[in-house]
């Protein structure tokens, strides 16, 4: 009986919808797997729905604007795993729609969207930080909701700078993605006039949750006298060994200690403590980068269905790479795209774990068009082609 | 001669009538309550958590609070800062307005996509209407036929017939509309957007926008200049309009919707009201932790009253 009344509800909402669904949007979302090696502690597990869950919080918020307008919006996700094939995978959601959220490392994203089939789509890339994707390696049909990493070490640059703090040192991982790190941090530093005065690798094998507190000090001693260590440790493995343990009393940046970041559960100003919230009613978890970078592409979807009454691909690109477009994404300032690269242009989080301690832009790194591009690769920077 | 200039400008400065002007510390659990008189603050009362929304009963023998963390719209006794009783108000409320019957309090429950209609006298809720997400302005027309909310993340404005308690229209307005207010007899409907940073003015009878108002702060770059709250003069011929955290207060004329002055006050600026005659206006100032007061007559500010951490909304009541 309970059951039966639940369904006439909800029966009774959708053929109020249909009455009036002139616009409907389906989207997909595609998540990549992608075989990272372990890490020493388990303290953070990644979440099994990293990104949908941000995807579907986006979802909602779309839908419940939508029910006003008679606007419509639904999700399919395809979650692949180990050994499934993501060209084919990426190949069947497309059949089905041509926008699609993506979850993939950058080489598989470039060939999703060279298939066939993404001729004419609308992918958003809200995993891969890789600044290639941006620059030569760019694609007309990829826009970018996750920043690049760049954009992260220049938030960093920014800060060490504001601060003078520019007597720095570095220990970097072996992975690719530390060294993607290291590389953009150094690219950053130079950037904003800064440089490193001594670099390490970190290639210990033995175990530093018992080792740390004897090894770290002997490893970061000759690195004599700095303002600030930065760590390159993107998959999360040896830097929060190194906190606490260093020869030099001094704070620690990078991947660990003073972080940038995309978003993070500390961030509640500009009104992102109801974001937050209404994320953790829905998933029972903090909210985090990637789940944020697969809301915005959501909500940017969305914004757009309802400023255009529309829902094909022409008309939603050219709105959201328009003037016109504008996110109001809990960052303190409307967020636009970038319309030579498709890179969506966001303040970046320095926090750390407890408190966000500065938003970049800081104030005083001023631009000529926008501050917010201080932050990753400007327009004259960007080798990228695809958007003329 | 120094002298009879300070007395020539306390004169100007006083009020007609003597009052007070009470300001919700969203991070201290408290109202400070200021003299418009002596434009100190005279009383601090607790409140439950994070205070925001505050307004007063038509005889001023009550006064509303939304305490937004502790669920509920708390009813005061102005005159010993004794908590009577709270009103059910929905979850999380952040702002409200008193219909003109003094009876029914609009609420924005800003976690829930709910507008909650409350009977302040039987104190139950008498309806809930499912509005856009992240409600917040809210605003009833003086006739008291239609009430409006709305939402931040939906960029809307909610039209709700307050006879049916229904929604009669929905209207689009730029990012992370803050602020609604009736004007004009309530032939025209003033709503504020944060993030857009604009004023959208509709005509209320086809709910079709009239005007849209920008704002340019020297010096501030346009994405922080972000209007919220804002009251007129008594003449409805001049708009105050709060810019958030470009620091500034834009006066605006209501007629031409241009923009004729800036006046700098404190951080992150967001409510404000009137003194009794209208020729004060106080700030509240969110960052800095304090309220501005302006001199309505000559567009300056006069003095900044230190209040508690994050103060967000002001209201007036006369004390004589």
């Amino acid at each position: 009986m309970g059951r039966d009344l639940a369904y006439s509800v909800i029966a009774g909402l959708m053929i109020g919808a249909a009455a009036q669904a002139e616009v409907a949007l389906h989207v997909g979302y595609l998540s990549v797997y992608e075989d990272l090696p372990p890490t020493l502690s388990n303290l953070d597990p990644e979440p099994d729905d990293i990104g949908i869950a941000g995807a579907m919080t986006g979802l909602e918020d779309n839908s419940t604007t939508g029910r006003f307008l008679g606007h419509s919006y639904t999700l399919t996700t395809a979650i692949l795993e180990e050994g499934d094939d993501p060209l084919a995978a990426a190949a069947a959601l497309l059949g089905e729609t041509s926008f699609v959220i993506i979850d993939a490392p950058a080489d598989d994203l470039l060939a999703i969207a060279d298939l066939p089939q993404a001729a004419d789509a609308l992918l958003f890339n809200a995993a891969a930080d890789d600044v290639p994707l941006r620059d030569d390696a760019c694609r007309a049909n990829i826009l970018h909701t996750m920043p690049s990493v760049a954009m992260r070490t220049d938030a960093l640059a920014q800060m060490f700078l504001k601060r003078r703090w520019d007597d720095l040192v570095m220990i970097a991982g072996t992975h690719p993605q530390d060294t993607a790190y290291a590389d953009a941090m150094r690219h950053s530093l130079t950037k904003f006039g800064l440089e490193l005065a001594a670099e390490k690798t970190w290639a210990f094998d033995a175990d530093m949750r018992r080792a740390a507190a004897q090894e770290v000090p002997l490893f970061t001693q000759d690195f004599g006298d700095y303002d600030v260590m930065v760590i390159a440790d993107e998959l999360r493995d040896f830097g929060r060994y190194v906190l606490y343990n260093t020869w030099e009393p001094r704070p620690v940046a990078g991947s660990e200690g003073l972080t940038a970041v995309t978003w993070s559960p500390v961030i509640e100003q500009w009104g992102a403590a109801q974001l937050q919230s209404r994320f953790e009613d829905q998933h029972a978890r903090d909210m985090t980068g990637q789940d944020y970078a697969a809301w915005a592409a959501m909500r940017s979807l969305g914004e757009a269905v309802t400023r255009t009454d529309a829902a094909d691909v022409a008309t939603l690109r050219a709105y959201i790479l328009s003037d016109a477009f504008e996110l109001a994404g809990f960052k303190g300032r409307p967020l636009t795209y970038r319309d030579w690269n498709g890179q969506l242009r966001q303040p970046i989080a320095l926090a750390h774990p407890r408190a966000l301690v500065a938003q970049a832009p800081l104030e005083g790194f001023l631009h000529q068009t926008n501050e917010l591009d201080t932050l990753g690769l400007d327009r004259p920077e960007s080798n990228c082609e695809a958007f003329q | 001669m120094i002298r009879s200039v300070l007395i020539l400008s306390c004169i100007v400065t006083s009020p007609a009538l003597a009052g007070e002007i009470w300001v919700t510390n969203e991070k201290d659990d408290t109202v400070s309550v200021i003299s418009t008189e002596t434009l100190e603050v005279i009383q601090t009362y607790p409140t439950g958590e994070r205070p925001r929304g505050i307004t007063f009963s038509k005889d001023f023998s009550r006064v509303y609070i939304c305490a937004s963390d502790s669920d509920a719209v708390q009813v005061m006794d102005p005159n010993t800062g004794e908590i009577l009783h709270d009103l059910p108000s929905g979850e999380d409320p952040e702002q409200f307005v008193l219909h003109p019957n003094d009876r029914h309090l609009y609420i924005a429950n800003e976690d829930d996509a709910i507008t909650t209609v409350v009977d302040t006298e039987t104190r139950k809720v008498i309806a809930q209407i499912d509005v856009g997400v992240e409600p917040e302005g809210m605003a009833v027309s003086p006739d008291g036929a239609i009430a409006i909310t709305t939402s931040e993340t939906t960029n809307m404005a909610h039209w709700i017939d307050t006879e049916t308690k229904e929604l009669f229209a929905n209207t689009l307005v730029d990012s992370r509309p803050r602020h609604a207010e009736f004007v004009a007899g309530g032939t025209q409907l003033w709503v504020s957007s944060e993030i857009g940073g604009t004023i959208t003015v509709f005509d209320v009878a086809d709910q079709t926008e009239i005007a849209k108002i920008e704002f340019e702060v020297l010096g501030v770059h346009p994405d922080r200049v972000q209007p919220v709250g804002f009251e007129f003069t008594a003449d409805e011929k001049t708009a105050f309009v709060a810019l958030g955290p470009s620091n500034h207060i834009a006066v605006v004329n209501a007629e031409s919707f241009e923009v004729e002055d800036y006046i700098l006050v404190g951080r992150r600026v967001w409510h404000m009201d009137f003194n009794g005659d209208k020729s004060q206006l106080f700030t509240t100032n969110g960052v800095s932790g304090d309220v501005t007061v302006i001199d309505v007559a000559s567009r300056t500010a006069v003095k900044s009253i230190k209040v508690g951490r994050f103060p967000w909304g002001a209201a007036y009541r006369p004390t004589e």
